[in-house]
């Protein structure tokens, strides 16, 4: 197998002298590609900053990590935005959906935003992906007429759209009912089995975590486990 | 960029009414805009047609030469000769002028004319007159004097007099009557009134005299030349530069209007000062709404902000996102103000037919491509600090990760 994500000594520290929390505490973490991940603690144990570092959205205080063998820390906002649209999918706890636009816009987002506009292979493959996520008479939905669950399932349509290496989960299931939980964690588990897409998964729901190849355990802002 | 388009579209229309009350707050400030340009237009254009429409726009006088010494050969002055209250220098060789003047581009109407002071008796009556000798044909080429007649008519025949309405009712003159005019040389002609005319122009009305070249030639003893030269424009704003032109061609002294007007150009610019100065209020207002409902709209949208920028949306894209929708805004407006503007001075007189105690707002000059050029620049400028706030927001504290 290939490493996917190599992180080292990871800190993060919000705020600064008798204010500061430090979240992350050194922690080291070593991804290979098609792994299907569970990342498991109690809540501020520095999941959620973990996935948001490796996401590219935030800079880590020190430490390193490495994505596909490129630098992450060394890189600028220009360039780890460039990367994040390329190689990074997010699914959020609660689906962070582009309201006012229907549920193929909002998959078809992060390709568009890259081509500068909706190219027809953009939107046959954004059509594709919604057909898989069993919301076929969907499509042309407005976003605020989905339930829950089917907008959760437009949201991991949307991870996918560039094709990622890696996809990160935050609490993916933990708005939604068991039915729907199942279902998108189903979804997950078939693309990861046919496409070999990488996933991190952050999670409290142990179901969730045994559906997973390999669960992480994170307390105090470092892995135990 | 297309997508960028596309998303700030989306983003006005999905809130229509919102947009629809800033897009129309924007129009009645290019409203606004263009009412004034049209007003301020409109009103330098009818104080300039009633104070110097009916006048000369460029005069040619001929140049009045310095008193002649009689100078003893030991160089003391032994006479000087006195110049004379009445103007008496002529234009000698004005015929060989005039058909080159007539070629200059903007030359409506070239006027030759002997002028000089008189007096008008009937009867025991007797009242002091400016005399004006012009050539029959053209006594409307300067002051549009047969739009003025109200009795007879304004052709200068020979024998012939035109007077205004004033002077006629003070000598108790009606068509057809006759009448003495003697000239400051003391010569007499005896005239028949050919017509009235009323300009509104007091001391016009009240002392002015037409008459034909010939009898002026006769009354003035000046069997050639002339002694000025009127010249009417096509725009009366190109006086100083076709003023220049002739003076060029010709070497005559050729003598703009606006040369004993500045009192009038002070007053009209101070008038468009003032133009100036509310258009640009009414731009500051577009600028101020436009950046308020764009700082409000990023402020309402930032967790979609912060989405789009996770899922790869460079700073860049979303600053484009918010200045298209400010320029959105400013075009719509533009256009949407200026064809209010436009429909709103339609019923409107002409600026031709501009008449006392009606708003001169002239319609050609309500600058509407300007108007809406500069509320596509104002709204643009006023939706980069919305646009570079919406850039700045942070994703992970938006999307609350």
């Amino acid at each position: 197998m290939t490493t996917l994500l190599e992180v080292r000594d990871l800190f993060k520290t919000y705020g600064a002298g008798d204010t500061a929390t430090r979240v992350l505490r050194g922690l080291s973490l070593h991804l290979e590609e098609g792994e299907l991940a569970a990342l498991l603690g109690p809540s501020g144990s520095g999941k959620s900053t973990l996935l948001t570092i490796l996401g590219t959205l935030m800079k880590p205080t020190s430490g390193s990590y490495t994505m596909l063998g490129q630098d992450m820390i060394a890189a600028n906002d220009a360039e780890l935005t460039e990367f994040r649209n390329a190689h990074i999918g997010f699914v959020f706890q609660f689906h962070n959906l582009l309201p006012d636009f229907t549920a193929l816009e909002n998959v078809v987002f992060p390709s568009a935003v890259r081509a500068g506009r909706e190219t027809p292979a953009a939107r046959a493959r954004g059509r594709d992906l919604l057909k898989r996520m069993g919301l076929a008479d969907r499509i042309d939905y407005p976003t605020a007429n989905l339930s829950g669950g089917q907008k959760q399932r437009v949201a991991v349509a949307r991870a996918l759209m560039n094709s990622p290496e890696l996809v990160l989960a935050d609490e993916p299931t933990g708005n939604l009912d068991r039915a729907s939980a199942t279902q998108v964690m189903e979804l997950l588990s078939e693309i990861n089995r046919e496409e070999g897409t990488t996933f991190l998964i952050s999670t409290h729901d142990e179901k969730i975590a045994a559906a997973c190849q390999r669960q992480i355990v994170v307390v105090d802002g470092n892995v135990t486990g | 960029m297309l997508y960028g388009l596309k998303i700030a579209t989306r983003y006005l229309t999905a809130n229509k009414g919102q947009t629809a009350l800033l897009v129309t707050g924007v129009a009645v400030g290019v409203f606004i805009f263009i009412f004034m340009s049209a007003l301020i237009g409109g009103l330098a254009e009818f104080i300039l047609a009633r104070t110097v429409g009916d006048l000369s726009h460029i005069t040619i006088e001929a140049e009045t030469e310095d008193p002649a010494l009689l100078v003893a050969s030991e160089g003391h002055v032994l006479a000087v000769t006195e110049r004379g209250r009445t103007r008496d220098a002529t234009l000698a060789e004005a015929a060989t002028w005039l058909p080159l003047i007539e070629t200059v581009a903007g030359v409506k109407a070239v006027s030759p004319e002997i002028t000089g002071a008189g007096f008008l008796t009937r009867g025991a009556q007797v009242a002091q007159v400016s005399v004006v000798g012009v050539e029959a044909g053209r006594e409307s080429a300067i002051l549009d004097l047969a739009s003025y007649m109200v009795e007879g008519e304004e052709r200068v025949g020979s024998g012939v007099i035109v007077l205004g309405r004033d002077l006629a009712d003070d000598l108790a003159l009606s068509i057809g009557q006759a009448l003495h005019l003697e000239s400051s040389k003391g010569i007499t002609a005896n005239l028949t009134l050919g017509g009235i005319f009323e300009t509104g122009n007091g001391s016009m009305d009240s002392a002015r005299a037409f008459v034909s070249l010939s009898t002026a030639r006769t009354l003035f003893s000046m069997p050639q030349g002339v002694t000025q030269i009127e010249i009417k424009l096509d725009d009366l704003n190109a006086a100083d530069a076709t003023a220049l032109r002739i003076q060029s061609l010709t070497g005559l002294n050729a003598v703009p209007w606006t040369d004993d007007a500045e009192q009038l150009m002070e007053a009209l610019d101070a008038q468009a000062q003032t133009g100036y100065f509310l258009k640009a209020f009414a731009l500051i207002t577009i600028v101020i709404g436009v950046a308020s409902a764009l700082l409000l709209s990023t402020y309402r949208r930032r967790p979609e902000i912060g989405i789009m920028r996770a899922m790869g949306a460079g700073r860049g894209f979303v600053v484009f996102v918010f200045v298209t929708q400010g320029a959105l805004i400013g075009l719509l407006g533009g256009i949407m103000g200026a064809g209010l503007g436009y429909l709103a001075l339609l019923p409107f007189p002409t600026r031709e037919a501009f008449r006392p105690g009606t708003l001169p707002l002239d319609i050609t000059q309500g600058s509407y491509g300007l108007a809406i050029t500069l509320t596509v620049i104002a709204a643009i400028l006023a939706s980069i600090l919305p646009a570079r706030s919406a850039a700045r927001v942070d994703p992970v504290t938006a999307i609350g990760q």
